[in-house]
């Protein structure tokens, strides 16, 4: 008994008659594996139960997608529809002009991007790296900025626009999100962790400063800029309520205005045609943060040469 | 190749005093080390010949032209950090490139000189790598490659070898003098150390609180130092002193008041014959470390505590023991620390037979 209890490590009983002082080690060794085993397990079902909320929605709007109007009715929902019905994505991109949406949600999203790059980073390293006349001042006023919700000043941002004649135009719709304080906020953060050794070597090495951003300071916070780009994109690729203010025609409205009104076609919610359409819309999302998550997981470790 | 001047050069962080009217001339092709406790000014010294930091008074000239307005990278100076400071995420090739490339040299000669450096540092099979897959060592002859490369008239390196562990350090010591003396160009070093000032400088400046107390050769420092600091901070261990309150038997003779007397731990005999002219004192061996070729006891005194080196010799064993330090052997000092060469002991005779 007391041999099998050695190679198993499991408590057993016969165990405890032994009494000596390896043996009631043995049995508190075994006692916690067990718990660890039991501790493991426990932290498991929690796990799946969280990644259950999370999925939950999404499978549901997958299997939406692929039923017929009548079968999306049913109670209890089927989960999985047993003739899928792949049409659904074709009927929800012809609701509308889904192409022009796709082409204006991507000019719009990238477009914001590449001006908020070119905004933030020297931003960035100027606050993280110069001291000048009011340089915490106005980054006090650059942190002010993230706490004042859009919906607050959206209608003088309208109107200068409107004046300006942006309405409807793509411009009008990127122009508002130039440059983002959350980003440089975030990469001023970033910046800051750089040795500044590293910049006086590229200085004796007569890099300028714009080389040094480029070269040197850029490469460094990689993973920080995907993990932005990633909130950026999906931020504007998902943004509703600017691009309702800004747009009244088909010329600039985006992805996301385009789903909403496959809802209004029929005067009926289509929920099969609505979530074949919100697929669509999140497709490029998934896409982009599969290939990036190493990089995000990296933006949370920081890793330096020492 | 190239002469740097300091003129009346000083530096303040807002109102804190760092240096103050600081002259000094580091002579072409000279291996000079800036040496002195933390906090000296050596590092700010250091940082202002590069151009890294704004001298707040005073000229600044190497190899004869004014830098006082010109940029780092246009200085001809090229500077190892004491954590070699290399591009992460450049390749060692990249790191040694990078300065090539700004400078705007060809492609062809990019890699001749790339390939030349390498060979001279032993990093050939290593130029593909990054930073962070290389051992101390390794980064160490990177950021010298580095250095190197751009053939500057001036090489800065500031503690550089504070991160080596202590046999790398000795090798590497010895690989930047055999450096210095294949180069020929000035080299400015920078090090807390003293051991390392002596034995790798041919002129050793001595800094202390922002200012120059002592700039020699490291036998000149050694034997003939000018001021109480410069004594104490060059040798291991440090020169011992006594406050002359404390000095018993010792009558002297100087223009100026006497304010201290030191002998050196290696210059004091142990257990010597009486006949031996010098000042005696009488003491007890508290410690006693033996390091093989030579042994260092901690002997206290009636005048304080001392520390005596003998060299090759066997381990004193009794705890009762009389050092003799010959009268040539001593240093004298005023009370503000500079030293008084012209001392002459009244009562030689007296001393030693009056003396223990």
């Amino acid at each position: 008994m007391k041999a099998a209890n050695e190679t198993v490590g499991i408590p057993a009983k016969g165990a405890v008659i032994g009494g000596s002082m390896t043996v009631v080690r043995k049995k508190q060794a075994a006692w916690k594996t067990a718990v660890n085993v039991i501790l493991q397990a426990a932290n498991v079902i929690c796990l799946l139960a969280l990644v259950l909320i999370f999925a939950l929605p999404f499978v549901w709007m997958i299997s939406t997608s692929l039923k017929t109007m009548p079968e999306t009715m049913i109670f209890p929902p089927e989960w999985i529809p047993s003739n899928p019905v792949w049409h659904n994505y074709i009927d929800a991109w012809n609701t509308g002009p889904f192409l022009k949406y796709f082409t204006n949600s991507v000019i719009i999203a990238v477009g914001i991007l590449i001006l908020q790059m070119a905004t933030i980073i020297p931003a960035a390293y100027a606050f993280a790296r110069y001291q000048f006349a009011g340089s915490k001042l106005l980054f006090g006023v650059v942190m002010v900025t993230l706490m004042i919700p859009a919906q607050l000043i959206f209608l003088p941002v309208y109107l200068e626009l409107s004046a300006l004649k942006l309405l409807n135009t793509h411009l009008g719709l990127i122009l508002p999100f130039a440059s983002s304080a959350f980003g440089i906020f975030l990469l001023r953060q970033a910046f800051m962790q750089i040795s500044e050794e590293l910049i006086e070597a590229a200085r004796l090495d007569q890099a300028s400063e714009w080389k040094i951003i480029a070269r040197v300071m850029v490469p460094l916070v990689k993973p920080v800029l995907v993990t932005f780009t990633l909130f950026s994109f999906i931020a504007h690729w998902n943004d509703y309520f600017w691009p309702l203010v800004m747009t009244t025609n088909e010329t600039a409205r985006t992805l996301p205005l385009g789903i909403a009104k496959i809802r209004e076609v029929e005067g009926v919610a289509t929920w099969n045609i609505l979530m074949a359409g919100n697929l669509i819309l999140v497709a490029p999302i998934l896409i982009v943060f599969f290939f990036s998550q190493r990089q995000i997981i990296r933006a949370f470790v920081y890793n330096g040469v020492k | 190749m190239a002469q740097i001047e300091l003129k009346h050069v000083s530096k303040k962080f807002k109102d804190d005093v760092v240096i103050e009217d600081l002259n000094l001339t580091i002579k072409d092709g000279s291996f000079t080390v800036l040496v002195g406790p933390s906090g000296c000014g050596k590092s700010t010294t250091l940082r202002m010949i590069a151009g890294l930091e704004k001298q707040s008074g005073g000229e600044i000239w190497i190899g004869g032209r004014c830098v006082n307005d010109t940029a780092p990278g246009q200085r001809e100076v090229a500077m190892v950090f004491q954590n070699y400071a290399l591009y992460p995420t450049m390749t060692v090739r990249g790191n040694i490139e990078f300065g090539l490339k700004n400078k705007g040299i060809g492609k062809q000669e990019r890699q001749t000189l790339i390939s030349d450096i390498s060979e001279i540092v032993g990093l050939t099979p290593h130029l593909d790598k990054k930073p962070q897959n290389l051992s101390g060592g390794q980064r160490q002859r990177v950021a010298l490659a580095r250095a190197m490369v751009k053939k500057p008239k001036v090489f800065i390196l500031d503690e550089p070898l504070s991160n080596l562990d202590a046999k790398l350090r000795n090798q590497m010591r010895t690989e930047l003098i055999q450096l210095h003396k294949r180069l020929g160009t000035t080299f400015v070093y920078v090090t807390h150390d003293q051991m390392e000032a002596m034995s790798m400088g041919d002129e050793i400046v001595v800094m202390d609180k922002g200012m120059i107390q002592q700039a020699d050769s490291p036998l000149k420092l050694y034997h003939d130092p000018v001021n109480l600091f410069t004594a104490q901070f060059i040798g291991t261990p440090a020169m011992n002193v006594m406050n002359i309150r404390d000095v018993q038997g010792l009558e002297l003779e100087a223009a100026d008041r006497v304010g201290f007397v030191g002998f050196r731990p290696e210059q004091a005999l142990i257990g010597v014959n009486k006949n031996t002219e010098g000042y005696c004192l009488e003491g007890e061996i508290i410690t006693s470390e033996s390091l093989g070729a030579e042994n260092i006891y901690q002997i206290k005194t009636g005048s304080g505590v001392f520390f005596v080196k003998t060299f090759l010799e066997s381990l004193v064993k009794t705890s009762r023991v009389s050092v003799v330090i010959p009268y040539e052997h001593l240093y004298y000092f005023q009370s503000d620390g500079e030293r008084i060469r012209e001392v002459y002991i009244r009562s030689q005779q007296l001393v030693s037979a009056g003396g223990l």
